[in-house]
Formats: C-alpha cells, sequence, structure tokens
C-alpha cells in the first residue's frame, strides 16, 4: 500500500475518531450553523490538534504526510470539522512555528496545540483575495507598538479565535515589500470581529470580517522581521495548500462511499442501482480520480517530509483534488438522484462544502499560474 | 593497461534558464539537472576501447559533492572498474588549480599508464585541469586529442588545431591527454551494467587523507554575470532593389567586408 | 511507497532518454509514415536489455521490476509510441506469461531469444469476433497425438508481422466455456501457420499489426502454457501486469506532447506577445502537466503493487492507472495540438503524430469501458 504501517495505523486512528465521534455530529452542525465546541475539545484529547508540530512545542511530532491523512479522515465525514482543523492547525499554529522566536512559540503555539486556544489566519482583504500584495491593512510603527487599521474578511474561525495571525502593510504602495506578519490577541482594544458570513457550506465553521481600529499591538507580536510577510504567508499556504488538497480528497471520498452504499441499497425498475453500467461506469470514474488525488497529496506531502521542494506538487495536488471533488460530489448527488438533494442524505452537503475548496488558499486560476510558472520556467 | 578517467558533473544549460545566485558568485543550481560533462563521456569511451584492446583496469575520479555519486555510477556502468570521489565539501573553495592539485594528491600514489581527462568543462570552461594535473604529476601531456593509437608504449595521436588542421605527435606513455568530443561515438550502459554499478561502492577520500595545509587557490571569481544582450535588428522593407541597395549600405558602413 | 525511483531506476531513466533522444527521435517520424518496422533500434536495444527488462539473467533478461520497465517505456515512448508498444508488448504480453507460467524447458528455449530480439513476441487474444468479450473466441485447438491441431484466425496482433514467438489462446473445451480456453506458444514456422492482412493504422503505425491465420496448424503437445484450461487466467494475469506499461506508454506520450507544447509557447508569437503569455495557454499547461503527475503516480503506484504483491491481487489498481492515463494522454495531446494551433495539425510537428498515438491507448488490452467495469466491479463487491 501507498502508506507504511505507521501512517496506515494512524490513519485508521482518526478514521475510527471521525466515525465514532465526528460523523454523528455532521448533520447537525451544518443545519444549526453551529460551531464544534466539544469536538475541538475532543481533538484535543486525541492530540489531533497539531499532528505536525514537534512534542515540545505540545504537538504529536508526526510529519505532514499524517497530518494529511488526518484531515482527509475527518473530512471523509464531516467539512466543517475539516476545514476548522485545517485552519487551525496551518494557518494559525504553522506561520508561528515557522516564523515566530522561542518565546512566541511558547506563548502562543503551546496553548494552540493543547487546544487551549483557538487560532486563525488573516490574509484575505476586501479588496485583497488571490492579489495579496494589494494588502490594505497598514500597521505602522510608534514607539514600542504598532498601530493597526484596516478589515479582513472570509477568516476561518475569525470570530472564535484567541490568537490570529495577519498581514499588515506599513505603505500599500510598496506591494508584497511591505507586508509584515503580526499575531493579534482576542481582546486587544481596537481590534473586534465584523459581521459573519453566511455561507453555502462549512456552514459549522465560523468564517467571520476582522476590524482593527487604532489597534495598538506590542512590538514583540511581529513575526520574524518587518517585510517577511510575504515569505510567511506564502511558504504558509504552499503547505496549507496540502491540507485544503487533503480535505477536498476526504469529502470527495465520503461522497464515493454514501453512493456505493446508497447503489448497493437501492433497486430501480427492478434492478439494483449498482447493476446498471451507467451507474458502474460513474463509480469507476469517482473512485479513479480520487485515487489519484490522494497520490498527489500523499507525495506532495510525503515532499515537504524529505525536506525538498513541493511548491509545484502541492498546487497540483489542491487544484486537482478540488476540481475533481467537486465533480465527485456532483455525481454523487446524481446517484442519489431526487433524493441527493434532500438533508437526509449527505451528498448535498457534501458537494456544498467541497466548492469552497476550488476557492481558499489560492483558487484553482491562481494554482494553474503557480504550475505553469514552474513549467515555464518564469 | 590502467587508465584513470577525470569526471566532472556539469548543469545542463543549454535549454535552461540560467540565474545568478544572490551572492553573485554562482549560478542558482537547484531547478537544472545534471550530467556528466560532455567531453568527459567521450574521455571515458575512449578508455573503454583502450581498455577492450589492451586489458586492465579503468578508475574514475571525480572531485564533487556527494550528488555527483550518481555520475561516478554512470561511469561505473559503462565500463569504468572502479570509483573514487575526492569529497569536494572538505576542500572550500576550488578553482582549476587547487582542483589538478587535489586530483594530483590521488593518482600520485595509483599505477596507471594513462589519464584521460575532457578538454573542457562545460560550466566553468577553465579547460586547465588536463595540463595542470600532467605538469604536477611531472608526465607528458597533449591536448584536443581526435584519434589516439597506442603500439608499444608510445601513443600516436592526432590533435585538433584552429582552421581544421590536425596535428600528429608521438609521445611515450604514462602520459596525459585530454580528449575532444566526436573521437568516438560514447555507447550507452547496458541494464545488466547498470544493474551492477548501483550495489558498487565509490571509493571516498577527503581532508583525513589529503591535508589541506599546501593547497594553493590562485584565482577567485569576483562577480559572475549575464552579459547585456545588445539588440541589433533592423528590418527592412521594400521592393527587392530598394532591400539590396539599403542593406548593401549598412554593411558597407559598419565595415562587415 | 515514496514514489522516489532508486538508484538503478535514474540510471535507467538517463540511459534510456539518451538512447531514445539519439537513435529514436530522428527514426520516429519517418516509421511513422512509411509503417516501416524499426528492426535497427529494437535489435539495439537488444543489446542494452531493454526487451527483457523483467526476465531474470539466467534467462538473457536485465533483471528489473515493473517500475523499472514502467520508466522505460515512458521514456521511449516519449520520443516514439510505436517503438515503446513493440518493446511494451515483447516483455510483459510474452515474455512475462512464459516466465510466469511456462516450464524450466519453454523458458530456456523461449525467454533467451525473445530477449535478444533474435525472435521477437506476440500475443493472440483478440479475434473477429471477439474483443472486448474474450470468452467469445472461435479458434479451437484439438489435441492428436502429439500435437495440437489449432484453427482460427486472429485479428490486430501487435508485432504480429515480424515476430518469431506467439502466445495464442484458444479453446481446447468450449464446453467448458471461459475454463476451456488454452495457451499455445507457437513458433513462426508451424506449419498451417499463415499470417493474414497487414493493419493500417491511425497511430502507433509501424508495429507490424497483423491478422495470424491458423489452418490446421501442427502445435507440438509440449507448447502447451501452463495447463489446458489455464488460458484465461493467464490472460487475465498477463493483461493486469501490462496495464502498467500502457499507462507508461501514455505517460511518455504526454510527456513529450507537454514538452513540444512547452517549448512552441515560448516561441510563438501573437498579438505582438508570445502565446506563453497568455492565462488560458498557462492554464491548459498546468492542466496537462497536473494530470500527467497524476497518472504517472498511479502507474508506479500499480508497478509498486505488482513489485511487492500486495495487494497479492492489484486488478483495480492496474486499471485505474491504465484508464486513467489511456485518458489523460487522449486529452493532453489534444491540448498539445490546441496549443500549436493550425501548426499542429500538419505533420510538420511531432504533436499531430503524438495525438493520434495517443487514441489507442484508451482501446487496447482493455477498453476505458471494460476498465470501469474491473473497477466498478471491485468497489462493488
Ligand atoms: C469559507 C471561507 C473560508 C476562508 N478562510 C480564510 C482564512 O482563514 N484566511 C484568509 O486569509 N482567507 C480566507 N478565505 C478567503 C479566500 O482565501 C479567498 O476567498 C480567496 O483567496 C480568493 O479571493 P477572493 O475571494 O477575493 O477572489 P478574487 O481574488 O477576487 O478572485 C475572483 C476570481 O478571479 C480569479 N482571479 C483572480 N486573480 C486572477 C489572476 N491573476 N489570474 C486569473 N484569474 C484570477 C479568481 O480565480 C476568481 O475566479 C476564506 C474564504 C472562504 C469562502
Ligand atoms: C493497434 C492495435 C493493436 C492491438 N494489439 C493487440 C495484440 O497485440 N493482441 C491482441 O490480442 N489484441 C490486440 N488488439 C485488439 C484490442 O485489444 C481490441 O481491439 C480490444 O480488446 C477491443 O476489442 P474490439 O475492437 O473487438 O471492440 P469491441 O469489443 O467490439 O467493443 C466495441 C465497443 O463496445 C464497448 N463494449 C464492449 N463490451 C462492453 C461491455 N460489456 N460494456 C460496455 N461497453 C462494452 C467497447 O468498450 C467499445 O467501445 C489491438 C488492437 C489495435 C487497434
Amino acid at each position: 500500500m501507498i502508506l507504511d504501517e505507521e501512517h496506515r495505523s494512524f490513519k485508521e486512528k482518526v478514521g475510527r475518531f471521525a466515525n465514532k465521534v465526528v460523523a454523528p455530529r455532521a448533520g447537525e452542525l451544518d443545519r444549526e450553523c453551529e460551531f464544534p465546541w466539544d469536538l475541538v475539545k475532543k481533538m484535543a484529547e486525541w492530540d489531533l490538534l497539531a499532528i505536525f508540530l514537534p512534542k515540545r512545542y505540545g504537538g504529536a511530532g508526526l510529519d505532514t504526510l499524517s497530518y494529511a491523512t488526518a484531515v482527509e479522515e475527518i473530512g471523509r465525514v464531516c467539512g466543517s470539522t475539516g476545514i476548522f482543523l485545517a485552519a487551525h492547525s496551518s494557518l494559525g499554529i504553522y506561520p508561528i512555528y515557522i516564523a515566530g522566536n522561542e518565546m512566541q512559540k511558547d506563548k502562543w503555539v503551546v496553548p494552540l496545540a493543547r487546544g487551549e486556544k483557538i487560532g486563525s489566519f488573516g490574509l484575505t482583504e476586501p479588496m485583497a483575495g488571490s492579489d495579496a500584495s494589494a494588502t490594505q491593512t497598514t500597521a505602522k510603527l510608534a514607539g514600542d507598538e504598532y498601530i493597526v487599521n484596516g478589515t479582513k474578511c472570509f477568516i476561518t474561525s475569525g470570530e472564535i479565535a484567541d490568537i490570529i495571525v495577519f498581514t499588515a502593510t506599513k505603505d500599500p504602495s510598496l506591494g508584497y515589500s511591505g507586508i509584515s506578519a503580526f499575531v493579534v490577541e482576542k481582546g486587544t482594544p481596537g481590534f473586534s470581529a465584523g459581521k459573519e458570513e453566511d455561507k453555502l457550506g462549512l456552514r459549522g465553521s465560523v468564517t467571520s470580517e476582522l476590524i482593527f481600529e487604532e489597534c495598538a499591538i506590542p512590538k514583540e507580536n511581529l513575526l520574524s522581521k518587518e517585510s517577511d510577510g510575504f515569505t510567511i504567508f506564502m511558504e504558509t499556504l504552499d503547505s496549507g495548500r496540502i491540507s485544503i488538497g487533503a480535505l477536498a480528497l476526504g469529502i470527495a471520498q465520503g461522497a464515493l462511499d454514501a453512493s456505493i452504499k446508497f447503489a448497493k441499497s437501492v433497486i430501480k425498475a427492478g434492478k439494483p442501482l449498482y447493476k446498471r453500467q451507467s451507474i458502474q461506469s460513474m463509480i469507476a470514474d469517482m473512485a479513479t480520480e480520487i485515487e489519484a488525488a490522494r497520490l498527489l497529496i500523499y507525495q506532495a506531502a510525503m515532499l515537504k517530509d524529505a525536506g525538498k521542494t513541493f511548491t509545484k506538487e502541492a498546487a497540483m495536488a489542491k487544484y486537482y483534488a478540488s476540481t475533481i471533488g467537486m465533480k465527485v460530489t456532483n455525481t454523487a448527488i446524481e446517484i442519489h438522484g431526487i433524493l441527493g438533494l434532500s438533508k437526509e442524505y449527505p451528498v448535498e452537503r457534501f458537494m456544498r462544502d467541497e466548492k469552497l475548496m476550488e476557492i481558499g488558499e489560492g483558487t484553482s486560476e491562481i494554482q494553474k499560474i503557480v504550475i505553469s510558472r514552474k513549467i515555464l520556467g518564469k | 593497461m590502467d587508465i584513470i578517467v577525470c569526471i566532472k558533473r556539469v548543469p545542463q544549460t543549454a535549454e535552461a534558464k540560467v540565474e545568478i545566485e544572490s551572492s553573485g558568485k554562482d549560478i542558482v543550481k537547484d531547478r537544472l539537472t545534471f550530467d556528466m560533462n560532455e567531453s568527459d563521456m567521450y574521455a571515458l569511451e575512449e578508455a573503454v576501447l583502450l581498455k577492450e584492446k589492451f586489458g586492465g583496469t579503468i578508475i574514475a575520479i571525480s572531485l564533487s559533492c556527494s550528488d555527483a555519486e550518481d555520475t561516478l555510477r554512470i561511469a561505473l556502468a559503462k565500463g569504468a572498474d572502479t570509483a573514487i570521489r575526492i569529497k569536494a565539501e572538505d576542500f572550500d573553495e576550488l578553482d582549476g588549480y587547487k582542483t589538478a592539485q587535489l586530483l594530483s594528491a590521488v593518482i600520485k600514489d595509483i599505477h596507471f599508464d594513462v589519464i584521460f581527462t575532457g578538454c573542457i568543462a562545460t560550466d566553468d570552461a577553465y579547460s586547465q585541469i588536463g595540463a595542470t594535473l600532467a605538469e604536477l604529476l611531472g608526465i607528458p601531456h597533449a591536448t584536443l586529442l581526435t584519434n589516439i593509437e597506442v603500439i608499444d608504449s608510445i601513443s600516436h595521436v592526432h590533435r585538433e588545431l584552429e582552421g581544421g588542421l590536425q596535428e600528429h605527435i608521438e609521445i611515450s606513455i604514462p602520459a596525459l591527454f585530454t580528449i575532444q568530443t566526436g573521437i568516438n561515438v560514447p555507447r550507452y550502459a547496458s541494464l545488466i551494467a547498470i544493474r551492477r554499478a548501483a550495489g558498487k561502492e565509490i571509493k571516498l577520500v577527503g581532508q583525513n587523507e589529503i591535508s589541506k595545509d599546501q593547497l594553493l587557490l590562485n584565482t577567485q571569481i569576483e562577480e559572475l554575470f549575464i552579459p547585456p544582450v545588445a539588440k541589433q535588428v533592423k528590418i527592412i522593407t521594400g521592393s527587392p532593389g530598394e532591400v539590396s541597395k539599403e542593406l548593401a549600405g549598412i554593411i558597407r558602413e559598419k565595415g562587415l567586408i | 511507497m515514496n514514489f522516489d525511483l532508486t538508484n538503478d531506476q535514474k540510471m535507467l531513466q538517463r540511459e534510456v532518454r539518451s538512447f531514445a533522444e539519439t537513435e529514436l527521435a530522428p527514426v520516429a517520424p519517418q516509421i511513422d509514415v512509411s509503417g516501416e518496422f524499426p528492426w535497427d533500434n529494437i535489435k539495439k536495444m537488444a543489446k542494452l536489455g531493454l526487451l527483457g527488462i523483467i526476465v531474470p539473467e539466467k534467462y538473457g533478461g536485465s533483471e528489473f521490476d515493473f517500475v523499472s520497465l514502467a520508466v522505460a517505456i515512458e521514456e521511449i515512448s516519449r520520443i516514439c509510441a510505436s517503438t515503446g508498444v513493440i518493446v511494451a508488448v515483447n516483455n510483459s504480453l510474452v515474455s512475462y506469461p512464459i516466465l510466469q507460467f511456462g516450464t524450466e524447458e519453454q523458458k530456456e528455449k523461449y525467454l533467451p531469444p525473445l530477449c535478444s530480439a533474435d525472435k521477437l513476441g506476440a500475443m493472440g487474444i483478440t479475434e473477429p469476433n471477439a474483443g472486448s468479450d474474450v470468452a467469445a473466441m472461435e479458434s479451437t485447438a484439438k489435441l492428436e497425438a502429439n500435437h495440437y491441431i489449432l484453427n482460427g484466425t486472429k485479428r490486430f496482433i501487435t508485432n504480429g508481422g515480424e515476430a518469431g514467438i506467439f502466445v495464442v489462446f484458444a479453446y481446447t473445451d468450449k464446453d467448458l466455456k471461459y475454463k476451456g480456453i488454452s495457451a499455445f506458444i507457437i513458433e513462426r514456422d508451424t506449419p498451417g501457420f499463415t499470417l493474414g492482412k497487414h493493419e493500417e493504422l491511425m497511430g502507433i503505425r509501424a508495429t507490424a499489426n497483423c491478422e495470424l491465420i491458423f489452418e490446421d496448424a501442427k502445435i507440438p503437445k509440449e507448447n502447451l502454457l501452463g495447463k489446458e484450461g489455464d488460458g484465461f487466467k493467464i490472460c487475465m494475469n498477463t493483461l493486469d501486469v501490462s496495464r502498467i506499461d500502457i499507462g507508461a506508454q501514455a505517460v511518455g506520450i504526454s510527456q513529450g506532447a507537454l514538452e513540444e507544447a512547452i517549448k512552441y509557447s515560448k516561441e510563438r508569437k501573437a498579438f505582438g506577445q508570445l502565446i506563453s503569455n497568455f492565462e488560458m495557454i498557462q492554464g491548459m499547461l498546468a492542466e496537462m502537466a497536473t494530470q500527467i503527475h497524476a497518472a504517472r503516480l498511479l502507474v508506479y503506484y500499480a508497478g509498486y503493487c505488482k513489485d511487492k504483491g500486495i495487494p497479492p491481487r492489484f486488478s483495480k489498481e492496474a486499471a485505474m492507472a491504465k484508464y486513467f492515463a489511456a485518458n489523460m494522454a487522449v486529452d493532453v495531446t489534444r491540448k498539445a495540438v490546441q496549443i500549436y494551433g493550425g501548426y499542429g495539425y500538419t505533420k510538420d510537428y511531432a504533436v499531430e503524430r503524438l495525438y493520434r498515438d495517443a487514441k489507442i491507448l484508451e482501446l487496447y488490452e482493455g477498453t476505458s469501458e471494460i476498465h470501469k467495469i474491473v473497477i466498478a466491479r471491485e468497489l462493488l463487491r
């Protein structure tokens, strides 16, 4: 098998957790737009919140591949819980882990890893989505503090987060070179959450606006040096893409599993559904594409774990997994027929959840630009 | 006949985009592919041909970092009997002279009849390793070989000169020759040879075996740069008569004829 | 599995690539037009050990594994699809079943000439009235004293016109349905065995595709491969393996097309700029590269499953690799032609040939539809 014994048994362990603990809550989280506080606690108990982080920072001390398989397994039953996990680990913890000094890591990474605090990452702004160089949020040094002004939007876990990594520029006209990365803690005066998004999918996850009004942040909250922001978020997104890809993969697998179960249990016009070639053809396509996506994601993760460059491979994995994820979840509804649109079956939720994977952490168009730049040697 | 072949691993830059590193003294290597220097492949083949005729052994030597062990294994697959890597990572900055000193430090203790090197490395193009190495070892040498025949310890060699001339000289062996491309047709390694080579050990020589003290570095790179390209394209339009008249004018004006 | 090639696989890749670029590239467009069988190159490749990649050294082979076979076939197909198919058939469709199911005598007799290309191999399953439905075959073999008397016609046989050793399937007992099919090793000079029509193909045109006609052909009894009735099992087992290198052919052809397209996009100008600056062109290139990368991983993975024997039956993995890669190759070569514009529709550029060469991948050794049935069956068990 692709995974060695260790990774396989870890994945199976998370799979059991997902089936037993997460799956029963998935439907209602979506229906009620409820954030799964209980599951966050459970995931902390199971040591799932910082899988790739060394043990001395409170992590599980495993690798990227293990982390990817965990996101996949959680995503297989619940996209909302999956996106929380991916954002908390890859976007909340990871940038502080790679760019923070020891003091910052002790102060923020450790409680995030233990699940005592919730993490989040604010990059996107109303006027700066794909093009992060257009960042308008400013941070001006005044004595021992940075004074921050601006608005972030579509921030996963934004309102509920205690520790938020965000980007701001010393001068919007400088583009990428003016951007730095900071940490803001919940409750800092001048920092508040704005409107919460009412979304198509991932309805059990919180997505909020974050507002900075003359918000004073201690100088020590700067990550790395001034103007390192671009490098930090590019690195964060590179590895974040592996987890979004894994989530897309997991949701697609969930949709395939549901479709197989449905096709085997339903008789239409006197013939079990699964005996029909048109259904078999759809199932074969779904499974083949999922297998390809899985290999892409695992390989990208293995490259990262081996310390090799993986930017192109991560972009390919994320782009491919989310593209086929949409196709697979759509086909899953097709297989269920009209019942596929009913909340009695999970497949309409899978499709709604999956759509974000084509958009978040770089749209498919942006992934293609990343890939083509690499292959054209630009 | 015991033969030593010096082999270098070089970046393949023909179709790649070459960029200068931030130090300004090297090129960016992480996206380049590497392979055996072109004329070294011919040198290796020439050694294999001699060995097929006279028997003996072939030793491939490379002063290089560990990545180059792949290249040495290719040499083993193509006919070398043993391979030695002098650990470049042990000896800081290198130039042509220092490289020749390191090679000679290892080679002086090995029996050989002939040493082959490529005539030029396609990356730094120093073209001095062969001649310097021969001097350090106190043996005769000839460069730019296009043919070699050995009869009774005398090598009859053809050298390529400018303007299509060839020079024929005789040199007694032991001697060193730098090999020009095209002297032979290098063979492909068979799969069985590849499988055997993959398992062979490569002998490592480093600072424990060679003292760094007496090594001299004669040159230092000040700056590496990509020369500015001067665009000089002019498209002439008009009737054939007008075009040729203008073209003739330009050629005369630039002193091209 | 970590998808990294081993030292010997990397060397094999380098040598085969350099061989293909130097020796195959100049002939590839010519043999596509003329249909001439590339014997010169086949002989040279035999010398390097490429005709018996997976055959043990004691039978004259190179004794590499199936991932290595895939790497080699990819490199050959990247430059010349016809040559890729010829080599693949000799390795997986002919040498492999003899190696896997043959007696010691059969191995000693037939594997060395297959490895040295003294005699090339071909395999005959398909018949005019039996393609996807193998069990519908009409060929029969009757044991009479020390010979099987074989009657029937095989169609679309790759290497058929040039091969010396054939693995052919026929019914020894029609009543047993597919359990009555047996496999035979048949030499070219067998009395009663003649060649029929040569096919004019759309792609892989230099593969000597030919009909085989058996009229009371006398096959020595000891040329039965396996036992009577083992034919279907041998056939399915062999096709599982050969799907790995059909996948590798697809990856190679597509990789060739992508490289051509990249090169062209950096030379061709339109509207005052290089077409590689257009986002739609970049998008196509990115899609192509992603599809190829995914297919390559699937092919390596299927090869890895075969090499490690996990899972013991890897029909699903092999079917996924072949089906995905074939589909991908048709799509990727189509995009390559698209990037070339009208020039891609001419014989002046390789992409035109690659596009035609790719189509067969969706048809032979199980059509895409048959592969989907195999995959779905495993999932819906
Ligand atoms: C549920 C949810 C959770 C999110 N979580 C977070 C989070 O935690 N942190 C965070 O910082 N952000 C988060 N985001 C924001 C997300 O990353 C952005 O939505 C995404 O980067 C796209 O930006 P945009 O929406 O502004 O689209 P735009 O950039 O406006 O793009 C619009 C369209 O134009 C295309 N386009 C843009 N530029 C180019 C180009 N150069 N070439 C070709 N096409 C182009 C895009 O592909 C897209 O199709 C989240 C979004 C959602 C919906
Ligand atoms: C260039 C070339 C080389 C070849 N080389 C060889 C060789 O070396 N040896 C050899 O034995 N054969 C060889 N073949 C034959 C090849 O394997 C067959 O063509 C292939 O198996 C398909 O069979 P067919 O052409 O009879 O199509 P058919 O079986 O008639 O199929 C026609 C169509 O019906 C579909 N179909 C069939 N059954 C089903 C089903 N149950 N459900 C859904 N759809 C179905 C098929 O997918 C296809 O689309 C070669 C063919 C070509 C063109």
